[in-house]
């Protein structure tokens, strides 16, 4: 009797991931088999080892308190928790703004944090010594790479005869949303460009615009149901030219 | 009670209970106190600013672990730690049916320390699967929602996990036994 095609299901079945089916005719197997009641039981006790292994931090006492009572506080920043002080003028400050100062300081505090989160991606791509996860100039390797690795899919431009080159792409996350970073060269210069789903990141900036984020340009715009970023030392009328092949890639 | 009373207490009431977890998570990710310190905070900073768009009946526990996963994953550490490349593509052919031998044996009695030592060095892909399977207990698709991958590629990263851990156990029995 051949065992293997059993013991290949045995992990399915003791995460408890087998159809139904199966796993009654796999349990009725292991009543009737030793050495796959053997090999099923010798599982059972690594994941057992594993599961202990694994349950191996404690957090601190007080880290839980803080994080109780920053809840019951209703902050939703992680900042205001290491420096309650911050907190307290911030919410002085905001309780003497109007509704509407409120609301306009929200909407730019908001826009800050995704363009600094955003710069803050693209300096890490040009410090990473491996800067992409799929390196290639072709646009027919890079797109496929991102199948099955983020929620969507995008068009890339045929460059040639552009000053632009395609260096590669990887996975990224802006407001834990996963989306593609493709990174580009023109002249000297890297220039990432980010794409994630519109819904998911709801950024509310204004559609077409360039504007500064720490030394860099940045533009972005709205195409069908995603957004678009592209970041970047180099000039603002690159950006544009970038943007323009992006938006009429077929 | 107000709108936004009735949403911090829901969240509370939901994320409180998962906090050690998340923690454990973190800690395992990071492998710093401070950094998981850092890393549980905004996690609860950002699952409580993002609650409004939470889908009540939904998976909290999937869905707060991905804030985690993802703030991680952004941050420092993590981006140096996504750029490990895994030895093979998950969507590879099965891999051959492990069978038992003396080595095995051997390795099923390895202690908590070398398991934990080992699980410390796989790779973040294989090392999240296997704490997510393993430790948080959650089924194939809650592991595919919180990483944001097919199910098809849980279960191959699971397996090459697995057989990833197993060979850094033995690895290390054999050198503590020279």
């Amino acid at each position: 009797m051949t065992h293997e095609p059993w013991i290949a299901q045995l992990d399915a079945y003791l995460d408890g991931e087998l159809e139904s089916g199966a796993m009654q005719e796999l349990d009725r197997h292991l009543r009737e088999c030793a050495a796959c009641a053997a090999e099923s039981l010798r599982r059972l006790q690594w994941k057992r080892n594993v599961h202990a292994a694994g349950q191996r931090y404690v957090a601190d006492p007080v880290l839980r308190e803080r994080v109780r009572k920053s809840i019951a506080r209703g902050d939703a920043h992680a900042i205001w928790w290491r420096w309650p002080a911050f907190a307290a003028v911030a919410a002085v400050a905001m309780v003497l703004a109007g509704f509407g100062i409120v609301q306009y300081k929200t909407r730019v505090v908001r826009e800050n944090q995704i363009v600094s989160e955003l710069a803050d991606l693209h300096v890490s791509t040009l410090a990473s010594a491996t800067p992409v996860d799929v390196v290639s100039t072709d646009r027919h390797t890079v797109k496929p790479w991102f199948e099955g690795k983020i929620p969507f899919s995008f068009n890339l431009p045929e460059l040639q005869g552009s000053p632009f080159e395609l260096v590669g792409g990887r996975v990224s996350y802006l407001e834990q949303s996963p989306g593609a970073e493709l990174i580009f060269r023109i002249r000297k210069h890297l220039v990432s460009v980010f794409i994630f789903q519109d819904r998911a990141v709801q950024a509310g900036l204004p559609v077409n615009e360039v504007r500064d984020a720490r030394s860099f340009h940045l533009e972005s715009w709205k195409q069908g149901e995603l957004r678009y970023f592209v970041i970047g030392d180099t000039g603002a009328e690159d950006l544009r030219a970038l943007k323009d092949l992006l938006a009429k890639a077929k | 009670m107000c709108v936004a009373e009735r949403s911090t207490a829901g969240f509370e009431e939901l994320a409180l209970p998962l906090f050690d977890r998340l923690y454990n998570f973190a800690h395992w990710l990071t492998h710093n106190r401070d950094e998981a310190e850092d890393l549980v905070q905004e996690t609860f900073a950002k699952a409580l600013k993002g609650f409004s768009s939470f889908e009540q009946g939904t998976n909290f526990k999937a869905w707060i672990f991905r804030i985690l996963r993802n703030t991680f994953l952004n941050s420092r550490t993590g981006l140096k730690a996504a750029t490990v490349p895994l030895d093979v593509q998950d969507d590879d052919a099965a891999l051959p049916v492990e069978k038992e031998t003396p080595e095995t044996i051997l390795i099923d009695r390895a202690s908590e320390r070398i398991m934990q030592e080992a699980i410390e060095e796989l790779p973040v892909a294989y090392r999240e699967v296997l704490l997510l399977c393993e430790v948080e207990e959650m089924s194939y698709q809650e592991i595919a929602a919180t990483l944001t991958i097919p199910i098809g590629t849980v279960m191959s990263r699971l397996s090459r996990a697995r057989r990833a851990l197993r060979s850094a156990v033995t690895e290390k029995l054999q050198r503590n036994a020279s």
